[in-house]
């Protein structure tokens, strides 16, 4: 960085937020450099320019929706694949836009760094998902069971390189811009790689709890523009003047509504409701169980006040659809804000788009931006309410304790069992 | 409004020499040592002051551990959100954002948010048998992962709604930066406090070594000290650097022995509830027992001896010193840089002589989070009362199936005699 290319800058961007140029920084890559593949430039070569986007970003919706549909089909694996490359992708956009902001491709060792720290925190989240997983095929492999039994440790000390690398690449004019891209590179793994990780959770549980949460932020997405579009009036936050109440209001019900058909459908399959497991034997991925309660029909009487209404005295369905409202009612009340907060971010850092990835819809964070609190809320919703803690993973921290605090426990529970009436008798099992 | 967006811009821009200081903090020593001092020159005045503002913090801290693990949760709470403050006030000087609207109520309520999810965490897991007799704070407790979030997420939208036109990038600078003073020292203390429910001996000992390895350095410094260690911080010698380190291990074994003979250092914390107090009663563990140990014949020609009878836990500690030695000076480096880089001298008044409490934290900083990953990884495995906590929230087969494996494993191990009365 040399100060008299910092001296041009300056005179030329003393902008306000007001002022919208839409470009920042004078060498920064120009945000809209058309991605469009030639077949669909030629193809609708004729049409006006409104329209040819329109046509653009709906044939690139339904592309992307396409896509969704195949991955599922394709299993567990593949979809754990896709969360990670999108999150890689992700992770690359807003750190990109980090250097874009404060033109520091030339930090010594920082892009080297970021990836390092990228690396870690997957590596130590990973390890614990495997672990909890996966963990019959850890205990056989020898090399697998040291790196699980210290993987705290292991993961730390592999950060602290990392932190100490940062602290030594300190360099004398650049420290302060060094130390905004320490933040920026922290704040990006938080927002990033958690969300990804409670993701991949959420799929384990049961791809379910994976695909409703998601379409229903996609639904709101698309609900709430045409709402807004054919009937849209009121504004509804100065941040983005496109949005409208009448597009938030119609959104809402359309998804709740939609929320309850993708449910009653999927609850029907057991590929769907059950947890994804690690078959030891076959090496593969199963999604084979007897469905729990949440996923089989139960009667459920109608309220006094909607009887007259729809005609019915009871009705049956799925108790999971009863948790789709809940997940529907978070899509489209809170997970706008996450539209919001990526608006107003844009707008701070004066970015028409997150990147050019995909064609009339920018980049994959722009897609993404609504399913960032979905994850954390399905996840935190799941371990609060529906299932206690992995069974499995209680048994194995059991078997790392002591014999004297094993035997402790195991009496413990005993006694609340007998207590209970769940075990009979003290002679039984 | 114009004028604050445009000297924003121009601070990310331009490099850390053309950035003005940050006003410097007003002197805050005490009328009485300025009265007792003032005959010095200002060297000499100055060392006087730290010497005392040390020794007066070092007995305060005897004092506390004297008073016991309440105190000290306390202390450790304090210390987090004066910590805070000072970050969060540095914050406000750099980016002149005293005025925004709503700011600082939202770094506090963040603040609170994630202590109280911390603590619901942790701190119930301990007084689980005071919990159990309380209907309100079992439906706390039972749901308190949701309740943190939904905390949290109504600060989260407070934020958007509070985005206003002109100042959207800096209202974002200050949303990071307080997400990341969280991250530092809101988690930090919470290890801090897990390390001393542990056993206070894993309070005292890191916490003493850091600040051996602060003392021991600068003294080896100040008499042998010559080649420079780093750049960022030109008082440093690889002199002291060295002569500290090996000063912290020594110190580090003598500490540790001293301490492992008393019950109250070493027994884990646990909270009676029949007398409402904290007890530090136990059986001392294995770490705490007298072994011999075989000298290897490198040090046997050295120090005479053949067998020495130790605590394993001073193996232990050599470990903690070393990190501390080694490790926790760049703790220090980093916050050298931080303050370079703001160009601030001090993180703020507090201490007279000392600057502010992250000046005298910033090397524990790396500490505690290592002495947690060492106990989870060497020491001891998971909390039984957490996890027989977990287990009695299952469903009652899944709490059948999982007895039966355990049953079985105990009965393989030889641990549970498979007598027909179970």
């Amino acid at each position: 960085l040399q100060e008299s290319e910092s001296e041009n800058k300056l005179d030329g961007e003393t902008a306000s937020d007001s002022e919208s140029k839409s470009e920042f920084g004078g060498s920064s890559p120009v945000p809209t450099s058309d991605d469009t593949p030639e077949v669909l430039n030629r193809a609708l070569s004729n049409l006006s320019s409104r329209w040819k986007n329109w046509w653009v970003r709906g044939i690139l919706t339904l592309a992307m929706i396409t896509f969704f549909f195949i991955i599922i089909y394709l299993g567990p694996m593949v979809l754990m694949t896709i969360v990670m490359c999108v999150q890689i992708k992700c992770f690359h956009e807003i750190i990109t836009i980090g250097y874009n902001v404060y033109h520091s491709y030339d930090l010594p060792w920082f892009r080297t760094l970021s990836w390092y720290f990228l690396l870690c925190v997957n590596y130590f989240f990973y390890g614990e998902t495997v672990t909890d997983y996966f963990f019959t095929l850890v205990q056989r492999e020898e090399p697998l069971r040291i790196l699980s039994k210290y993987h705290r440790f292991i993961s730390f000390a592999l950060y602290l390189t990392g932190f100490c690398m940062f602290v030594l690449s300190l360099v004398k004019k650049h420290y302060r811009l060094q130390f905004y891209m320490f933040g920026w590179t922290h704040v990006t793994l938080l927002i990033v790689v958690t969300q990804s990780h409670l993701i991949i959770h959420n799929l384990f549980e049961g791809m379910i709890w994976f695909i409703v949460p998601i379409s229903c932020v996609i639904c709101n997405d698309i609900m709430a523009y045409m709402f807004g579009f054919f009937f849209g009036r009121t504004p509804l936050i100065k941040l983005s003047p496109k949005k409208t109440w009448e597009g938030f209001i119609g959104g809402f019900f359309s998804t709740v509504l939609f929320g309850l058909l993708l449910s009653y459908v999927m609850s029907g399959y057991r590929c769907f409701t059950c947890p994804v497991e690690f078959n030891n034997d076959t090496n593969s991925f199963t999604v084979d169980c007897e469905p729990s309660e949440l996923f089989q029909l139960q009667e459920y009487n109608i309220p006094v006040v909607l009887q007259s209404v729809v005609g019915w005295k009871t009705v049956r369905m799925y108790p999971f659809q009863i948790h789709s409202i809940a997940l529907s009612t978070f899509a489209s009340l809170i997970g706008p804000f996450g539209g919001f907060f990526a608006s107003g971010f844009k707008r701070a850092f004066k970015i028409k788009d997150f990147a050019n990835t995909i064609p009339g819809h920018g980049g994959i964070m722009d897609r993404f931006d609504c399913q960032y609190l979905m994850a954390t809320f399905v996840n935190v919703y799941i371990a609060s309410f529906i299932r206690g803690p992995n069974p499995s993973k209680l048994i194995q921290q059991f078997l790392t304790l002591r014999p004297d605090q094993q035997l402790h426990i195991f009496n413990t529970l005993k006694a609340h069992l007998v207590d209970r009436g769940i075990l009979a008798s003290l002679e039984d099992a | 409004e114009v004028d604050l967006e445009e000297r924003l811009h121009e601070l990310d821009l331009r490099s850390d020499s053309d950035v003005p200081d940050v006003p410097p903090p007003t002197d805050s020593t005490p009328e009485i040592l300025k009265k007792a001092l003032s005959g010095l020159s200002a060297r000499w005045k100055n060392w006087w002051i730290r010497g005392i503002l040390s020794l007066a913090m070092i007995s305060g801290f005897f004092l506390i551990i004297y008073l016991g693990s309440f105190m000290l949760m306390l202390l450790v709470l304090s210390i987090q959100v004066k910590c805070y403050h000072e970050i969060i006030t540095i914050g406000y000087r750099v980016y002149h954002s005293y005025d925004l609207p709503w700011f600082r109520s939202l770094s506090w309520y963040f603040l609170l948010c994630v202590n109280y999810f911390f603590y619901g965490e942790t701190v119930a897991d301990y007084f689980a048998t005071f919990v159990q007799r309380r209907e309100q704070l079992q439906f706390l407790i039972r749901y308190h992962r949701f309740i943190s979030f939904t905390l949290y997420l109504t600060g989260f939208c407070m934020f958007v709604l509070s985005l206003v036109k002109k100042h959207y990038r800096l209202q974002f600078y200050m949303f990071a930066w307080t997400h990341v003073t969280l991250l530092i020292t809101v988690t930090q203390s919470h290890l801090v406090i897990q390390n001393l429910f542990e056993g206070m001996i894993w309070f005292l000992v890191p916490i003493s070594s850091v600040i051996c390895n602060d003392i021991t350095a600068y003294i080896f410094g100040f008499f042998f000290g010559r080649t420079p260690l780093i750049k960022l911080s030109p008082k440093k010698t690889w002199e002291g650097f060295i002569g500290g380190f090996f000063s912290t291990v020594v110190f580090g074994f003598i500490f540790s022995y001293f301490l492992a003979q008393h019950q109250y250092f070493v027994c884990p914390v646990e909270y009676n509830s029949e007398t409402n107090r904290f007890v530090t009663e136990c059986e001392p563990s294995e770490l705490f027992q007298m072994k011999k140990y075989s000298v290897p014949p490198l040090l046997q020609a050295v120090l005479g001896w053949e067998t020495v009878n130790m605590y394993p836990f001073q193996m232990h500690s050599f470990a903690l010193s070393t990190f501390a030695s080694l490790i926790g000076p760049f703790g220090g480096f980093f916050a050298s840089g931080f303050k370079r880089a703001f160009k601030i001298k001090d993180f703020a008044d507090t201490i007279p002589g000392h600057g502010g409490i992250m000046d005298r934290f910033d090397c524990q900083y790396l500490m505690a989070t290592f002495v947690h990953v060492y106990i989870t990884s060497f020491i001891r495995g998971p909390n039984p009362s957490k996890l027989l906590k977990q287990l009695l929230i299952l469903q009652p087969e899944q709490q059948l199936s999982v007895y039966k494996t355990l049953k079985s494993h105990l009965v393989e191990k030889g641990i549970l005699q498979p007598s027909l009365r179970g």
